[in-house]
């Protein structure tokens, strides 16, 4: 096999190549952000006059959350009673698995083409 | 341009030993069990983290046995995305290089925050509310950079010093709550009784496991080092099994003594979750030790990442995976000065800008989609390179059994993921589809092809 020989990159490109690589990655966390689509549906769920009681704590949990600074119930009310919600549907749960896989599908491909290539040259086919 | 040609092949400089690679992996890992490993209580529960805990370490011993096996045979900066190069091939290098980056550079982003809110916590203990975290911030950050940069083993010593101080802080406060000396503050069955067991039941459990990693997360970095550790057949595979078991250890003692003392509830979302537990002992000693303790973790962390998000950046310029300019040595201290120095605004922009929990999210995914590549990794390894045609440091017993076992721990977990934090997954998974085509159909024609392989090894069967 012929030696592949690289051309050689010129600095504008080489900063052009890092600043293209750097708005994607960056773009992969701010977008959602940024949509308000990030994050954990943990919301919480508010009762009227809490006491600790309809909380649901017992007098030891009491005592631990006077101890960490939350004298009364309505300070830890929303603490308490934020869940997240776990309900998902099996479209999103199949496109998600689709998603994976098809992502290691692209990468195994395309590397074993590569790969044949650096060996032939490697060890001189 | 000859200044740089010349340089980048200047190698890194040997000078670690065994304690130095405990110290880089434990290093980087131990604030997982002060910060952030406790929102898996908020994602389960008490129990479900625990759960978690021992699950996540199972997958995590299933990684250090792949890859000291791997890696004691790939002694070479990069870690995986060399291991990736030289048996999988460019592009899916080109991603395990992008996913170690990310997931240190997110990790130190968080560690930074983490500091921050811990100065800020102690400020407003004192009286002083209000306190601005960002220059905390951003001198932790360029403090560790300019340690990396002065060079490696200042930077590792300083690591093992530190992190041994926050490995006993944990031990201590175990011992003093637990009963062994003195009455115990701990009250599991009370604080874990009723609703407040399993809250989200079994789908608890799988949920849990998505913070679960962070007890582990980071210990695959041990192999960064290979290029400096003087005996890597023998000091990787020793420092990399001995840094799991400190940390299985540390997890578990850690939700023993979190889950006796707080409810669920605020365990769930605490910011210094150890510090709280420290506060509500009543010992102003363990308080402050846990205090410290908690920094010494951060900044061990924070260290440690920058040494491995800059050596694997290093190690793909050097290829022309990244544009060669970052693949230059600093003359006189032998580190990846540049890559150093770049990495570290874009720590900044994500601890500055980012809530903790995605910036977690972000360093867990992308180590989930590395440790999703080592069982591919070791399978072609063994298919392509039998026992018998390659000399290992290391041979891992039972394969392919540890490979099956981490693929579906894997996808345990990316269903955890998906639970609460799916828009993040997909985006993620997005990203690094894109970048691949990018990387494929441009990026790649900079890259010599042969040149690429520099281990000695035969030619891989079926080729």
């Amino acid at each position: 096999m012929a030696r592949y020989v690289a051309p050689v990159q010129g600095k504008v490109g080489q900063i052009i190549d890092v600043i293209v690589l750097l708005i994607m990655a960056i773009g992969a966390l701010y977008i959602p952000l940024w949509l308000g689509l990030a994050g954990s549906a943990k919301t919480p769920q508010p009762i009227e006059n809490p006491t600790w009681e309809t909380l649901g704590q017992n007098p030891a949990m009491v005592e631990q959350w006077q101890k960490l600074g939350y004298a009364d119930p309505a300070s830890a009310a929303e603490l308490i009673t934020a869940r997240f919600d776990y309900s998902f549907s099996i479209g999103a749960l199949v496109v998600m698995i689709v998603v994976i896989v098809g992502y290691y599908a692209i990468l195994l491909r395309f590397s074993e083409k590569e790969y044949r290539d650096v060996i032939a040259e490697k060890f001189g086919e | 341009m000859a200044q740089a040609q010349q340089t980048e092949h200047v190698g890194l400089a040997r000078v670690l030993g065994p304690a130095h690679v405990w110290a880089l992996g434990v290093g980087i890992v131990l604030v997982g069990e002060y910060m952030g490993w406790n929102f898996s209580v908020g994602k389960g529960g008490a129990y479900a983290a625990l759960m978690a805990c021992w699950f996540a370490g199972i997958l995590y011993t299933c990684v250090a046995m792949i890859d000291s096996e791997v890696t004691s045979t790939v002694a070479a900066a990069g870690g995986q995305y060399t291991q990736a190069k030289h048996i999988v091939g460019p592009l899916m290098a080109f991603n395990v290089g992008l996913y170690l980056v990310f997931a240190y550079t997110m990790l130190e982003a968080a560690n930074a925050i983490t500091f921050g809110f811990l100065v800020d916590t102690v400020a407003t203990m004192s009286g002083h509310s209000g306190l601005d975290q960002r220059p905390f911030i951003i001198l932790a950050i360029m403090f560790l950079a300019w340690l990396n940069y002065r060079g490696v083993l200042a930077t590792l010593t300083f690591n093992l010093v530190i992190t041994a101080i926050a490995f006993t802080a944990v031990i201590v406060l175990f011992l003093a709550t637990s009963g062994v000396v003195g009455v115990s503050p701990l009250r599991h069955a009370e604080l874990m009784s009723g609703a407040a067991a399993m809250p989200y039941g079994w789908l608890g459990v799988l949920a849990a496991m998505h913070f679960g990693l962070w007890y582990y997360l980071g210990i695959e970095g041990t192999t960064q080092a290979a290029e400096e550790v003087r005996s890597p057949a023998r000091s990787l595979p020793f420092g990399t099994l001995a840094g799991v078991m400190t940390l299985a250890i540390a997890a578990t003692l850690t939700w023993y003594v979190c889950s006796g003392l707080m409810p669920w509830e605020y365990l769930g979302q605490a910011g210094v979750p150890l510090f709280d537990a420290a506060r509500l002992s009543g010992s102003t000693f363990l308080m402050v030790f846990l205090g410290i303790g908690t920094m010494f973790a951060t900044l061990a962390s924070a260290n440690g990442c920058i040494n491995d998000a800059s050596r694997a950046w290093f190690a793909m310029a050097r290829d022309r995976y990244l544009p060669g300019w970052f693949g230059a040595v600093h003359p006189k201290y032998r580190t990846p000065y540049r890559s150093i120095i770049f990495l570290v605004p874009i720590a900044l922009i994500f601890a500055l800008g980012a809530p903790i929990d995605q910036v977690i999210t972000f360093s867990i995914l992308s180590g989930l989609l590395e440790y999703t590549f080592m069982p591919l990794n070791i399978i072609l390894f063994r298919r392509k390179w039998p026992l018998e045609t390659i000399k290992r440091g290391y041979e891992h017993p039972f394969h392919p059994l540890p490979a099956f076992a981490l693929l579906a721990l894997c996808g345990m977990a990316f269903f955890a993921v998906f639970l609460g934090y799916g828009t993040q997954l997909v985006a993620m998974i997005a990203f690094y589809i894109v970048v691949s085509l990018w990387f494929h159909f441009w990026r790649y024609r900079f890259v010599n092809r042969g040149a690429q392989f520099t281990m000695p090894w035969p030619k891989p069967k079926g080729y």
